[in-house]
């Protein structure tokens, strides 16, 4: 069997607090995701999904545990050293660009640092906007002159624009209605097909992920509960919790 | 009651502050540029004395009187604000940038160093400016140049407070993490996104402070620890001439009226910069 692009190994996070007892976020996660595959991480708010997606994209420092990239520790590396292997997509698509910086500033912004010209730059920009649905001119634009579902096209050709291996959509789609959550899933699923990425979709939306992903884990308090393909989630769900996170959407 | 507006209302409100930012803009230009060719607008040689017209009253001849060498009084208070005026600027652009400096540091860096130089920063905030300006200038020695540097000494940390706090919310938000996942060095996220996204309050800041600090560097010219004569700076041609303010009172007050003057200029300015760079008075 080869590597898996992720391997993520009894990740732990406590968040300590000046004056308040400590936090313990996440609780010995572990999981792996091989190339090409979308894995769907799922759970209520505060269940501890960020604070593990943090910590792989090396956003977040890990109080224990090992994070292991194509067969590397990259436990204690930093954003700039792995970010030609993970990319991510935030939540708020308005927030994840500098407010005084265009569009096109920061999609070519991964690219100029690994050394690109800034025509080379200018040129994959266009490419990039246009494959994901937007007119070369949004380069220009800046991130509180488009509306929410066309930054985060943005937000996407930003993320796919250095190629990354591994794909991290932390609630992608939650700030968005939902004819525009329905079209940017139907662009991450082309998207990942047409340049074999994997992802680790997160969601708190079972019927979403459902749809999009290969294989599930359920988050529940810092812990994975459960973990399985979607069928066999939704067709017989093991814990209570599971139950009721499908029970909340079907 | 008319639902007619003000004059101030219209000008104040309907061009979102635009008219007065223009106004005292305008005048703060004018004396910058009074200030850089004070020289040829001098109508006599500040320095030149001649006891034959001493403690003249104001005339035509000599719009401001003249003082108790017969030097024109209009003539030294023009020539006074190069002195005033650029040292000023030097001074707030001391403290601005090092301020700057600090605070993103302690910012970014937190941790020990932070503790550190904030304690020093509360330590200069809790102290008497003036008073420590004077210690300090008293240990250097007077002159402008040394009076520049002991007001910056204990005036930078207004802008590291600025700048820290502005820094760690900077530092929180998702456009710095994603700066970050596109592999940016720690130089260019301060460069590149920290410092373009804290400069509106800071150089707000600044410019509020140059009315401020041209009061504190003419009160310490005033006490003797500024300018030395016989140079024109308007603090210490005040102090030359407060003795004989009860008979010949306008050799004091022409310095005096050209420090209301700027002072004036340069805050309304600040004001007006700050009401215009608030958002929500934008595009009104």
């Amino acid at each position: 069997m080869t590597t898996p692009i992720l391997q993520a190994q009894s990740l732990k996070k406590i968040f300590t607090r000046d004056g308040q007892s400590d936090f313990l976020a996440v609780d010995g996660v572990s999981f792996d995701i091989s190339a090409g595959e979308c894995v769907g991480l799922i759970g209520e708010s505060g269940s501890g999904k960020s604070t593990v997606a943090n910590m792989i994209a090396r956003l977040l420092d890990s109080t224990e545990g090992r994070i292991l990239l194509d067969g590397e520790d990259v436990t204690d590396a930093e954003a700039r050293k792995i970010f030609r292997t993970v990319q991510m997509i935030f939540q708020s698509p308005q927030e994840s660009f500098d407010p005084r910086r265009t569009l096109g500033d920061g999609i070519g912004e991964s690219l100029l640092n690994v050394g690109q010209s800034r025509a080379e730059v200018r040129e994959e920009v266009g490419r990039l906007l246009e494959a994901v649905g937007l007119s070369p001119g949004f380069a220009e634009r800046y991130p509180h002159e488009v509306s929410g579902g066309q930054c985060q096209r943005a937000a996407i050709a930003r993320a796919i624009a250095i190629e990354p291996k591994l794909l991290i959509c932390d609630e992608a789609t939650s700030a968005l209605d939902v004819t525009v959550q329905a079209e940017i899933v139907a662009l991450l699923l082309r998207l990942m097909r047409e340049r074999g990425m994997a992802c680790l979709f997160i969601c708190h939306d079972i019927a979403l992920a459902q749809d999009f992903c290969d294989r599930l884990l359920v988050m529940h308090k810092g812990k994975i509960v459960e973990e399985g393909t979607p069928d066999e989630i939704i067709q017989s769900p093991k814990q209570a919790y599971t139950k009721m996170l499908i029970e909340s959407v079907l | 009651m008319t639902a007619e507006p003000t004059v101030r209302e219209a000008i104040v409100h309907k061009s979102g502050g635009k008219a007065r930012l223009y106004i005292f803009g305008a005048a703060a230009i004018l004396l910058i540029v009074g200030a850089l060719f004070s020289e040829s607008l001098c109508p006599y040689d500040p320095y030149l004395q001649n006891l034959d017209v001493a403690l003249q009253q104001p005339s035509a001849a000599h719009i401001f009187g003249t003082d108790r060498y017969g030097r024109d009084m209009l003539s030294r208070v023009i020539a006074g604000s190069r002195a005033s005026i650029f040292s000023t600027f030097l001074l707030v652009a001391i403290i601005t940038v090092v301020g700057t400096a600090v605070g993103v540091f302690c910012g970014w860096a937190r941790g020990r160093a932070d503790d550190l130089l904030m304690r020093v920063s509360d330590l200069c905030l809790a102290f008497p400016g003036l008073v420590f300006a004077l210690a300090v200038a008293g240990i250097l020695g007077g002159g402008l140049h040394n009076a520049v540097l002991a007001l910056a000494a204990i005036s930078w940390p207004k802008y590291a407070r600025i700048a820290r706090s502005q820094t760690l919310a900077v530092r929180e938000t998702t456009y710095l993490k994603a700066a970050m996942l596109a592999g940016c060095s720690t130089t260019q996220l301060i460069v590149k996104h920290i410092l373009p996204n804290i400069a509106g309050p800071i150089l707000v800041t600044a410019m509020l402070d140059i009315g401020t600090m041209m009061m504190e560097l003419a009160g310490l010219s005033f006490l003797g620890l500024g300018a030395k004569p016989p140079t024109a700076e308007w603090g210490s041609m005040m102090s030359e001439t407060r003795g004989l303010l009860q008979t010949v009172p306008w050799a004091v007050f022409a310095p005096g009226v050209a420090i209301f003057v700027a002072v004036m200029a340069f805050n309304l300015l600040g004001d007006a910069v700050r009401d215009y760079m608030d958002p929500k008075m934008r595009g009104r």
